[in-house]
């Protein structure tokens, strides 16, 4: 595989993306790109197809048309080893976490280490201790995921994506189901990770305070256009935009008023 | 309580005057009074009064929607409802509440019917042909490459499916030989050819039942294990991130437990033939035919090539019966049934291929002459 390109060169690109599933497209002919570093936001209600735009951003669902570069390469085209390949460089936190149940945390973060290097164990287990001490987990390598908090999980869960140190990380609803103090810790780690490692994250939220707190660029999805209503700064877009349904997203209005 | 008193004014007007408490328990009889009300005067514009009501929920409001939305050629028109109950009633306009609560599904035109249902079959039987394909690619592989199989995972598994396994085997194993022993021992006694019995039982666990007997045990108890251990996987979206880590999850969970089955089925089959034929033998000593006497009769009907016809089966059926309870798994659908629905689908499926092939290993032995 090629070295990332030049910096200016956008890490993701979307070119004209129809996601759906079963021939059913949810979001048509989408365009965007993602810089590197930047905390990139999906944002939009429910149901407009945030978790499906990045199940296709990440190879889980094939395109039903259009394409998806993750650093110069074609993820939508690729198969076997040029896929894995392109996979490797990005890690991927789901809203339910999705650690291993039948594995310790450490098990978990070590499992990509185990399958993808030919480390020593010793070097292995030193990584994924610092790993797990990165989101603050130090002290529960050996529990089971079940055997602590939800918002613990989530971070064990970033620590499993970031076990292979990826350019990207994508997160889907990280602050979903969390206490506004859990989701805020949460939110400071994402900031802490961007700022020391220069990953790039890619999150999929509706959390207001999450966005303010830590994204430089959104895009707004809408079921009604099925694609994107709006793209930027948020707080910009909340003050300047003159799209009703962005105004009325950023404003928490019910729908039932600005119809 | 609730009460309802009807008066019609001189003006053609009739008067539904309600009071008291109009809640869920006092509203059954007053429910089908106001109706009848209604309907004993089509043409009369109604005033349900509500003057006298104290106390009204969410049952007495719908009782008032109710009357108010009753197709009729007049009017129906609440009043001196307290203010309270009031901002109740207001809340709910009765068009907005006609449509059916529980509307007959639409189905779509036979034709498309037909054609969604066909093309759902080929998919399944793709998906099907697919996941053998990646199975025996897999298989092939972990014997290249045996340092890449989890062997800690295909031991944890095997110790799950074999040791755990055994009790349950060994009584039904048991069981069968003990049963089919003496039904069998009892008719044949008026033959004075009891001591067949041995060749039948020998036989019938070797070929048949030994293989047959602990597939369909390892189906229900293994196979809907593995449905609902990779079936729970997928809900949890753990499938998903082993195929974004760039893991293939037929290596990575199918493989380890198909090696452990594979490695378990034939040890176990081995153990309930030998069980089975101890059953039988111990029916027989209430027979008066020794341990010995079973044991020889047994050793002079049964042939290694009956040993090894179904010896072989016995590998086939694991592969049957992990590769069916995993491919469920992997074939979840969202839900909280889905789970559930993995693990029938399965046991049943897994059982009727097991039947299936016995039948076809049956037709093969026979024209082979084995």
């Amino acid at each position: 595989m090629a070295e990332p390109m030049d910096a200016a060169e956008p890490i993701i690109r979307v070119e004209n993306l129809t996601a759906g599933y079963d021939d059913r497209p949810i979001l048509r002919d989408l365009n965007f790109v993602v810089q590197p570093g930047e905390v990139f936001v999906i944002l939009g209600g429910s149901g407009c197809g945030k978790s499906t735009l990045l199940k296709h951003m990440i190879g889980l669902y094939p395109s039903l048309a259009g394409r998806v570069l993750i650093n110069g390469h074609d993820l939508t085209a690729a198969e076997g080893d040029e896929r894995r390949a392109i996979m490797r460089q990005f890690g991927v936190m789901y809203q339910s976490g999705a650690l291993f149940g039948s594995m310790t945390l450490a098990e978990n973060v070590k499992l990509p280490l185990e399958e993808y290097t030919e480390l020593q164990d010793e070097a292995i287990d030193l990584i994924a201790r610092m790993k797990l001490e990165l989101v603050g987990l130090d002290q529960f390598t050996g529990h089971l995921p079940n055997e602590i908090s939800g918002g613990m999980q989530k971070r064990a869960a970033i620590a499993r994506a970031m076990a292979l140190d990826p350019r990207i990380l994508f997160l889907d609803e990280p602050s979903a189901g969390l206490d506004p103090i859990t989701s805020a810790e949460l939110d400071a780690l994402i900031r802490r990770l961007s700022r020391t490692l220069n990953v790039t994250f890619v999150i999929v939220t509706h959390e207001l305070a999450s966005i303010y707190a830590i994204a430089d660029r959104v895009i707004m999805l809408d079921k009604r256009t099925q694609g994107i209503i709006a793209e930027g700064d948020p707080r910009k877009l909340r003050d300047e935009s003159d799209n009703p349904w962005v105004r009325q997203f950023f404003r928490r209005e019910p729908e039932l008023a600005a119809a | 309580m609730a009460a309802l008193a009807i008066t019609d004014t001189p003006d053609g007007r009739r008067i539904l005057a309600l009071s008291g408490r109009l809640d869920a328990t006092t509203l059954r009889d007053l429910w089908d009074a106001a109706h009848r009300a209604l309907a004993d005067a089509p043409a009369s514009p109604v005033t349900v009064d509500a003057g006298g009501v104290d106390y009204c929920d969410g049952a007495g409001i719908a009782l008032l929607v109710d009357l108010v939305a009753h197709p009729r050629a007049a009017p129906v028109e609440v009043a001196n409802l307290k203010p309270a109950h009031e901002v109740l009633f207001k809340q709910f306009d009765p068009k907005r509440l006609e449509h059916d609560l529980d509307p007959e599904p639409k189905r779509p035109p036979f034709f498309e019917e037909v054609g969604r249902t066909a093309a759902g079959v080929w998919r399944d039987l793709r998906n099907q042909v697919t996941f053998v394909g990646e199975l025996v690619a897999a298989l092939a592989n972990a014997v290249i490459h045996p340092a890449g199989v989890r062997w800690r995972d295909v031991w944890r598994i095997s110790e799950r499916v074999g040791a755990d396994g055994l009790p349950i085997i060994a009584l039904i194993a048991f069981l069968l030989g003990l049963i089919l022993a003496f039904q069998s021992a009892v008719p044949m006694k008026r033959f004075g050819a009891e001591i067949f019995v041995a060749d039948l039982i020998g036989l019938a666990m070797v070929r048949e039942l030994g293989p047959l007997m602990t597939a369909i045990l390892l189906a229900g108890r293994t196979g809907a294990a593995f449905a609902a251990e990779i079936g729970t996987m997928t809900v949890n979206q753990e499938v998903d991130a082993l195929t974004t880590m760039g893991l293939d999850p037929v290596r990575f969970l199918v493989t380890p437990r198909v090696i452990a089955v594979l490695l378990m089925t034939p040890l176990l089959t081995l153990f309930a033939n030998l069980v089975g034929m101890l059953g039988g033998a111990l029916t027989m000593q209430s027979f008066n035919i020794p341990f010995v006497t079973f044991l020889k009769e047994v050793d002079s009907a049964v042939t290694m090539t009956d040993f090894l016809a179904g010896f072989v089966k016995s590998f086939v059926f694991a592969i049957i019966v992990s590769g069916v309870g995993c491919l469920r798994g992997l074939q979840t659908a969202a839900g909280a049934s889905a789970v559930g629905d993995s693990a029938t689908r399965a046991v049943v499926s897994g059982i009727i291929l097991l039947v299936v092939v016995d039948g076809i290993f049956a037709v093969v032995y026979f024209a082979l002459n084995i």
